[in-house]
């Protein structure tokens, strides 16, 4: 287990490294950069702009700029904003709670209604049931998120006035009750494409075990065939469903870009949308170093867990 | 409930409020209201006792700047001129009133010499911090020293770079000599706000000072807390030694979407709308829309085409001109852009005290246009492209990808310029890469862009007219066009240096006349921002001489 992580470990370090300089080079290379935005500003001369650039030590070689920059972070220090002047952990964790709380919930109904729908669709395969929730998965997906989001608010906002029409809660209210009101939109919007890809992923997989032998040796000693279905065919078409759940853990924390603007939700996603815009570097360096640790540890507890449930895998 | 007496009674005075509003804020615009006046309307009375209620405003980017010195944009101007105060303020119709100080100077108030390089300021001895501390001269001192502090990430330098042996006489007066006359600076001043000494004076680094995250100033709001990714929430500040605050509670609200922008402004989530506005295709429903207030105001922003002037193509005047008679401007605007813009012919906006209104008017004419081109010598060749000397009547066209407006327009005068024997190609950038060096440094033919030519309201246009001010001929500025004119260069350098309005007005119309008469730039239209409130907001009126619609929101009230 330990030679096992310590291989691991090893690896992710390079993977990082390479991960942060292709990062860091392809967004230093998009034209324009931080300054571009004020090139129209009436009162910025280009002496002010090139003074500007020169304090934020952009007028430096760009291999420069990444060793000072690595060189940083390995001592802790992800750099400051371009945009507020916060460093770049602060400004992560004032938009990660919106992130979790959103990804969170809808992860939860996603994954919850997916493997049911999966199973379900495996178990009466070519059902009426089968067939509806073939094609509504499949309308899912090709529809995109913003327009679920936009017929949401129209539908249940302007015309019913059930829902809010976005926001993460109300000004001066900010109780529970509150964000659980403004949360039930954006968490349906986002989980319908999750419940289609959950539970086709769950079907599939289901379907694998669903006629191999042990679960006829099941059958046929006699057991009850929901016995059957939970222990043996769920149990063991859930493991590849770890793997699946372990690559979710990025994108719980990246945030969902679309559905964070449609719904003016502040997470993490929007963050990242702004700070490419206003090509803010070290907000966005710092969430794409994130992100590429979170999908390392992600893989990795995916793996840990798999061999601690199949006794088939053992971790050397 | 129409039989109800109180309802319809409601009813009716709310729909005269509403149009007196309305009236209100588009002369505002044009700089009818007198600035005494200001925030001070028919309805004066019902206005609260104290501060009651909570106004939102909607923005389409994050304000994310706090301290109003630092590197900025836009939006970041609604919370500094709600939370901090400058010398003196522009009103809508150009006029530059008194804020901290108790006079603007002059040369006739003895404010400024004679010779233009000494200013002295008189401040007002009842102005107090958030904190409770008095706002005195050293404040203003320490403010225009930061801002040239060569460690500080100021936003722009221009005029304070001229400042010299800034004196503190007393705590109500400062004086300081200017290294040249340089008379834009009063509206630079107006956009300059100033910053507590006693704060930020004992911070070793000012880019990294917690003020930055909560600022403290003089203004009708103090700042409470900003959630980041959604709104800055400011409070009223009872001791603010202006007009109001009538409103206890202001929101600036950071909605990432223009589309839901207007969503949430229908649904009522927010009170007011901010920059961007509403989009003008939906302009037609907005004014609809039961309980809001929608109105039109004229933005600073010029909508051109740059010419490069030292493109080949682009050299000879008689091109300039057959181009811009190729233009059918009405076209343009009413199919395109839902007859909302204003044709202009000059780069001042149409607010300016100092707008030329007499400028030769543009028409649309494809034969006069082939004319121009036939005299000039012109010849069409076989692919029924105009060439003359090797040079053939050919340019390619940019502007910011994704602007659909624009990208419509371009195909609009490609086929019309087709028309004179000139083949225009159409090649769009992201804003980041089009506005980054291509711009700066003039690599385009042309460009359709909307600018913002004045600082402040001040008519000075050296930056962009100036033939010291080309970037890709050596110079410091934004003259983009690569325009060089002898005449503008000495009208230019004398109007910076004069004082007196009445002959900066002949200045700056005479540099009207030339550029008009020389096209470096084809004016298209003044561009009008769609704006809408609720019903029952008083006291919004629109000030195209700062880049806000909250630059009063002290005399803003809800009744």
């Amino acid at each position: 287990m330990s030679r096992f992580l310590l291989n691991r470990l090893w690896q992710s370090i390079v993977l990082l490294v390479l991960v942060s300089i292709i990062g860091f080079f392809v967004l230093n290379l998009i034209p324009g950069g931080p300054m571009a935005q004020y090139a129209l500003d009436p009162g910025m001369t280009q002496d002010d702009i090139d003074r500007l650039k020169a304090q934020m030590g952009l007028d430096r070689p760009l291999w420069q700029q990444y060793l000072d920059w690595a060189w940083r972070l390995l001592q802790g220090d992800w750099g400051k904003s371009f945009r507020d002047g916060v460093p770049v952990l602060d400004v992560i964790g004032r938009h990660l709670f919106a992130t979790l709380l959103l990804m969170g919930t809808s992860t939860a109904i996603s994954m919850a209604l997916g493997t049911w729908v999966g199973i379900l669709g495996a178990t009466r395969r070519y059902s009426v049931f089968d067939y509806a929730a073939t094609i509504g998965a499949m309308v899912a997906l090709s529809i995109p998120t913003f327009w679920f989001g936009l017929v949401g608010i129209y539908l249940f906002s302007l015309k019913l006035g059930w829902l809010p029409a976005g926001n993460m809660y109300t000004i001066g209210d900010q109780s529970v009750l509150d964000y659980l009101h403004h949360l039930i939109l954006p968490s349906l919007v986002l989980s319908l494409v999750h419940v289609a890809s959950w539970s086709r992923f769950m079907r599939t997989a289901t379907l694998d075990v669903i006629n191999q032998d042990f679960v006829k040796t099941a059958r046929a000693k006699g057991l009850r065939e929901s016995r059957v279905l939970m222990k043996h065919v769920v149990g063991n078409a859930l493991l590849p469903m770890i793997t699946l759940a372990g690559m979710q853990l990025p994108t719980l924390l990246g945030g969902a870009l679309v559905t964070e603007t449609v719904f003016t939700w502040p997470g993490m996603g929007r963050l990242f949308l702004d700070s490419l815009g206003y090509s803010d570097y070290p907000v966005v360096m710092g969430l794409l170093m994130l992100s590429a640790i979170l999908t390392i540890i992600g893989n990795l507890m995916a793996d840990i867990v798999t061999a601690m449930v199949d006794p088939r895998i053992r971790l050397a | 409930m129409n039989d109800d007496p109180t309802t319809m009674n409601d009813d009716t005075t709310s729909l005269s409020r509403r149009n007196t509003m309305k009236w209100m804020t588009l002369t505002g615009g044009v700089g009818i209201v007198a600035p005494h006046l200001l925030g001070r309307p028919a309805h004066a009375q019902k206005r609260p006792e104290k501060p009651t209620g909570r106004i939102v405003v909607g923005l389409s980017q994050e304000p994310t700047v706090l301290n109003p010195l630092m590197l900025k944009i836009e939006v970041d101007d609604g919370v500094h001129f709600s939370v901090f105060d400058a010398l003196f303020r522009v009103m809508p119709d150009g006029k530059v009133v008194p804020n901290l100080a108790t006079e603007v100077p002059s040369q006739t108030n003895g404010g400024i010499s004679a010779d233009g390089l000494n200013w002295r300021i008189k401040l007002r001895d009842d102005v107090k911090w958030h904190d409770g501390k008095p706002f005195t001269a050293e404040d203003v001192k320490f403010t225009l020293e930061l801002i040239v502090n060569p460690k500080f990430k100021a936003w722009r330098t221009a005029g304070h770079s001229l400042v010299r042996d800034i004196t503190v006489v007393s705590p109500t007066e400062i004086t300081w000599r200017m290294e040249r006359p340089f008379s834009p600076y009063i509206a630079f001043l107006s956009e300059t706000f100033m910053v507590p000494k006693h704060i930020l004076g004992g911070e070793a680094d000012p880019n990294a000072a917690p003020f930055n995250q909560s600022p403290i100033g003089t203004g009708a709001f103090r700042f409470v807390r900003r959630v980041a990714g959604d709104h800055i929430e400011l409070a009223a500040n009872p001791g603010y030694f202006g007009e109001g605050p009538f409103i206890n509670q202001l929101i600036f609200k950071y909605i990432p979407d223009l589309t839901v922008l207007y969503t949430q402004f229908k649904s009522g989530d927010i009170d007011l709308v901010g920059r961007q506005y509403i989009t003008p295709d939906n302009y037609a429903e907005a004014k609809k829309l039961p309980a809001r207030v929608i109105t039109l105001d004229l933005s600073p922003s010029i909508e051109t085409i740059f010419l490069n002037q030292e493109k080949p193509q682009f050299k000879e005047l008689a091109v300039r001109q057959a181009l811009y008679a190729a233009i059918d401007k009405s076209a343009i605007i009413d199919a395109l852009y839902y007859g909302l813009p204003k044709p202009t012919e000059s780069f001042m906006p149409q607010q300016s005290a100092y707008y030329h209104k007499n400028l030769p008017k543009q028409s649309f004419n494809i034969q006069a246009a082939n004319k121009l081109l036939d005299d000039a010598g012109w010849k069409r060749g076989a692919d029924g492209i105009r060439a003359k000397d090797g040079v053939r009547l050919e340019f390619t066209n940019s502007t910011t990808a994704g602007n659909h407006l624009r990208e419509q327009m371009q195909q609009f005068l490609q086929q019309t310029f087709a028309g004179i024997g000139v083949k225009m190609n159409i090649s769009n950038l992201p804003a980041a890469v089009i506005w980054g060096e291509f711009w700066a440094k003039s690599q385009f033919d042309s460009v359709v862009v909307g600018i913002v030519f004045l600082i402040g309201n001040d008519p000075d246009v050296t930056n962009r007219f100036h033939s010291t001010a080309i970037v890709a001929q050596g110079g410091r500025g934004s003259n983009n066009s690569q325009f060089k004119n002898a005449e503008v260069d000495q009208l230019l350098e004398r109007g910076t240096r004069s004082f007196d309005p009445a002959e900066r007005q002949k200045i700056y119309a005479r540099i009207q006349e030339i550029v008009r008469e020389q096209l470096p730039f084809l004016p298209l239209f003044s561009e009008q921002s769609v704006r809408g409130y609720k019903q029952g907001i008083h006291g919004v009126v629109a000030n195209g001489n700062t880049r806000t619609e909250a630059w009063q929101a002290a005399t803003w009230y809800r009744a």
